[in-house]
Order: C-alpha cells, then structure tokens, then sequence
C-alpha cells in the first residue's frame, strides 16, 4: 500500500500553519466585529451582517475569482501590494491567508456574536455600576462569559479553513510548501489515480474533522451544564 | 397582465411539446470533452444538430478526471480526450468500444502572455529574469503541461524555471492565470487564443512541433452509450470535412 511521501507531509504541516494563522487573525478581526454586531443599532447593521455571512452562500470559487482578480496586477488589491513593494498575493502563502480569513469570516463571526447577545445588558451594566471601566468591563466580564462561543468559532474557524478547496484551487496554483494544502494534494493523487496516497489523506480529513466536531460538541454540552 | 401569464403558458407548453417531439425523433450524445477542445467542439456540435437533429450535450474537463468518472460509471456516450492514453485504456479495460478510437486534433503547445510583444517569435523570453511565474498544468496529468516538461527540458530551463512554475488545475485555469495577469506566461493549447485561425490577443511563441512529442487528441466511443446511432453519427461527423475545417481554424492540426 501507498504511503505519504515528504510532499504529502508538507502539505499537511502547511495546511495546519494556513489554518493557525487564519484562526488567529480572525479572532483579531472577528471579535470586535461581533461586539458591534451584538450591540449596534445602527441602520446598516444588517448590511454589514449580510456581507459577514456572504461567503456562507456563495461558492468558494466565485471568492477566489474575485479576489484573483483582484490581487491580480489589474486589481486594485493588487496595485496596492506592489505600490507597496510587497508583490503580488496569488500563488503565494499570504494571499491563501487573506482568502481563508475571508472565506471562514462568518464561522468566526457568529458564534461570538451570539454569545456576547445571551449575554445581555444586564451584567455590563451591574458592572458598571460597580465603576468598572468599559474595557475592564469588557475584559473581565463579557469576554469570560462570552468563552463557549470563542471555542466554538476557534474550532469551526480551525476546521473549516483546513477543509478548504474552492479559494485555494482558484488562488493557489498548487506551488509544494506554498500553497499546496492538503485539500489539493488529495485532488492531485486521484486526478493521478494514486488511490493509495489520496486516501491516507482523505481518511486522515474525516477522522481529523471527526475528532473537531466531537470535541465541539463535548465542550458545548460541558459549558451549556455550567452556565446553568 | 393577463395576456402576459398565457403567453408564459404557452411558451412553457410548447417547450415541453417541442421537448418531447424532438425526443421521439431524434437522439441525444452526451460528451466529456476536454477542456481544451471546447470552442471548436461547440462550433462542431452545433453543426451537427442542424444537420441531423441530435443533441449534444458537452462536458467539459481534465481528461483524466473524465476517465476516472467514466470508470465510475458516468453516463456519458463518447470521450474527446487530450491524448491517446486514457482512450487506450479504456478500451482495454472494455469500457470503450473497441476500433472507434482516432485521432481527432493534434494539438499544439504555445507559450503565451497576456501583454502585447512580452513574448518574441523564438521564445527566449524563457530565459530572460523579467517573468514572475509561469503558469502550466501538471505534467504527470495534463498532455500539455507534459509538452511543456518536454519543451523546458530541450531549451535546458526545466531546472532554471522551477521556482516560476504555477500548476493549474486545468487548461483552461493555466489561461486564466495568465489573461487576469496574476502570471506573466502560461504553456496554453493554442487552440485556447486562436479564432477564425488568427491570434489576436497578447503575445505568443507557437512551440516548434520537435520539442515536444505530438499530442495525439483522440476520441472513442464509449461501451455505456445509450444512443449508439447517434454516438457513431457524431463521431463519424468528426472526421467529416466541415469539422476538420473547424479544428482547422483553431490552430489544431490534423493526421
């Protein structure tokens, strides 16, 4: 039987660096968004809850042409990047980053947002009274109230950015140790008919994705029991 | 209003009518094509149904994404493949059938850029430092990209090049990369930037024909067609003159 070869296991070690990278900078992004989203009333909230939740609905591959398009050197993104020196995003690591934050936006969004909602008003307001400052307020009583929904959008992020295929197919161009994840590497061996290979990568995802839901549900149920 | 909702009416009942009236007449040819003989094969198709009443209906691919979905049992009636491999084997596997197979096209490799005078007549733009990448497919799947190893390897840049080189997904995706710019030059079909046998867009290298071994395009019934008459008729409408003057036209050329 087939095995991985060193081309496989890079695939897999940059799978886990794209995903890694990915949660962390929607996490940066993701939680002050979610924070304006659960308590904004302003007129265009919808809008901007619409577009968190666009890459939901639309295929991966219409992201990826928009934004080929647009990191391209014809883009806006793209003269940009070379204004500033900094090259072109496609065919490159950055660019897959950039792709996935955008593409896993929604899982990394809501979970929050819903939890900084079941919050309410109420504890922040006691905590006002008690003269806490709004970032202290922040810090030491939404975000600890708001953790199952921090696990669970640093899980789902994780998950859904190493089970990507669509962006990265479209962005990609499939360059070992840059762009080549996992996804595309299992697409590969069966375009090849290297049945094997492909499914020690396939049999590796569903297990992987197995586990990360498992674990989801298993803390949820363990954080829903201590919230009551 | 009104008037508008039973026009509506009698345009869905016709199409039904017209759907089925057809159907009894006439047959239907589903075909996997590869994706690099798409435009002439929709000019061919067309053809074909005003003169004899069938359907074609393309699908369009990787050759060996279509052989391994036709090893799975996908309905489709004949394989116009990039090379001769996958229809060879599944002939001898009896899921093609046997003797129908040819050689439709021989394709041709063309090394292209989007920019106007980026590319010269001879190539050598491969061994200037200008280009960022180079967009082909892979040659251990795709005729092409294999043509473009082959190529690489005889001008001595197969090495040289390796940290330019962008895989597409497919021929078409290799197109792409370079017409949106994101790669300066891309090894394409020429078939991809040739209408009414002219190229009119960018700049080109048309690979000389001893750099690369011929790419044998051949298409071959399938044992799972369901309308061999029909098949056969579209097949046989491949090799006729008006098709060849088609696969002509897009810089393909003929055995």
């Amino acid at each position: 039987m087939a095995t991985l070869d060193p081309s496989d296991l890079q695939a897999v070690w940059l799978t886990l660096k794209l995903a890694s990278v990915s949660t962390f900078l929607l996490l940066l992004i993701a939680t002050p968004l979610a924070w304006w989203l659960a308590h904004s009333g302003k007129w265009y909230k919808g809008m901007v809850a619409a577009v968190v939740a666009l890459p939901l609905v639309i295929p991966p591959t219409v992201l990826g042409f928009y934004l080929l398009l647009l990191m391209g050197p014809h883009g806006v993104v793209g003269e940009l990047t070379t204004a500033m020196n900094l090259g072109r995003l496609p065919f490159t690591f950055a660019g897959l980053v950039i792709g996935s934050v955008l593409f896993s936006m929604p899982f990394a969004v809501q979970p929050i947002q819903s939890a900084f909602e079941a919050i309410g008003k109420r504890p922040l307001e006691v905590a006002a009274t008690l003269r806490a400052s709004a970032w202290d307020r922040f810090l030491s009583v939404a975000l600890p109230l708001a953790r199952p929904g921090f696990l669970t959008a640093i899980i789902l992020a994780f998950a859904h950015t190493v089970g990507e295929f669509g962006v990265v197919l479209m962005l990609g161009g499939n360059i070992p140790g840059e762009t080549r994840v996992i996804s595309v590497a299992i697409y590969n061996h069966v375009e090849a008919l290297e049945y094997g290979a492909a499914h020690w990568l396939a049999g590796g995802m569903v297990l992987f994705s197995f586990i990360v839901l498992l674990g989801l549900y298993l803390a949820g149920g363990r954080s829903w029991k201590g919230a009551r | 209003m009104k008037s508008r909702k039973v026009n509506v009416l009698v345009w869905v009942g016709s199409l039904l009518l017209g759907a089925t009236a057809s159907a009894a007449t006439a047959g239907e040819v589903n075909a996997a094509v590869a994706a690099n003989f798409t435009a002439p094969v929709q000019q061919i198709a067309e053809l074909f149904q005003k003169e004899t009443g069938h359907t074609v209906k393309l699908s369009f691919g990787s050759s060996g994404k279509f052989y391994s979905q036709i090893k799975e049992g996908a309905p489709f009636d004949v394989f116009l493949a990039a090379d001769e491999k996958n229809p060879k084997l599944l002939e001898q596997e009896g899921l093609a059938v046997a003797n129908t197979r040819f050689v439709y096209a021989l394709g041709k490799l063309v090394l292209w850029s989007a920019q106007p005078g980026f590319v010269d007549a001879k190539g050598a733009v491969l061994r200037k430092d200008n280009s960022n990448k180079i967009a082909y497919t892979d040659p251990k799947l795709a005729p092409y990209g294999l043509a473009a190893k082959e190529t690489l390897g005889k001008l001595g840049l197969w090495d040289v090049v390796q940290s330019k080189l962008v895989t597409a997904e497919s021929i078409s995706q290799a197109y792409q990369f370079a017409a949106t710019g994101n790669a300066e030059l891309a090894f394409i079909a020429l078939s991809q930037i040739t209408k009414d046998g002219k190229v009119t867009e960018g700049s080109w290298w048309i690979v000389p024909a001893h750099m690369y071994n011929p790419i044998r395009q051949s298409a071959v019934q399938l044992s799972a067609a369901k309308d061999a008459a029909a098949s056969q008729a579209f097949l046989a409408f491949l090799k006729s003159d008006k098709a060849a003057a088609i696969i002509r036209s897009f810089g393909y050329e003929l055995p």
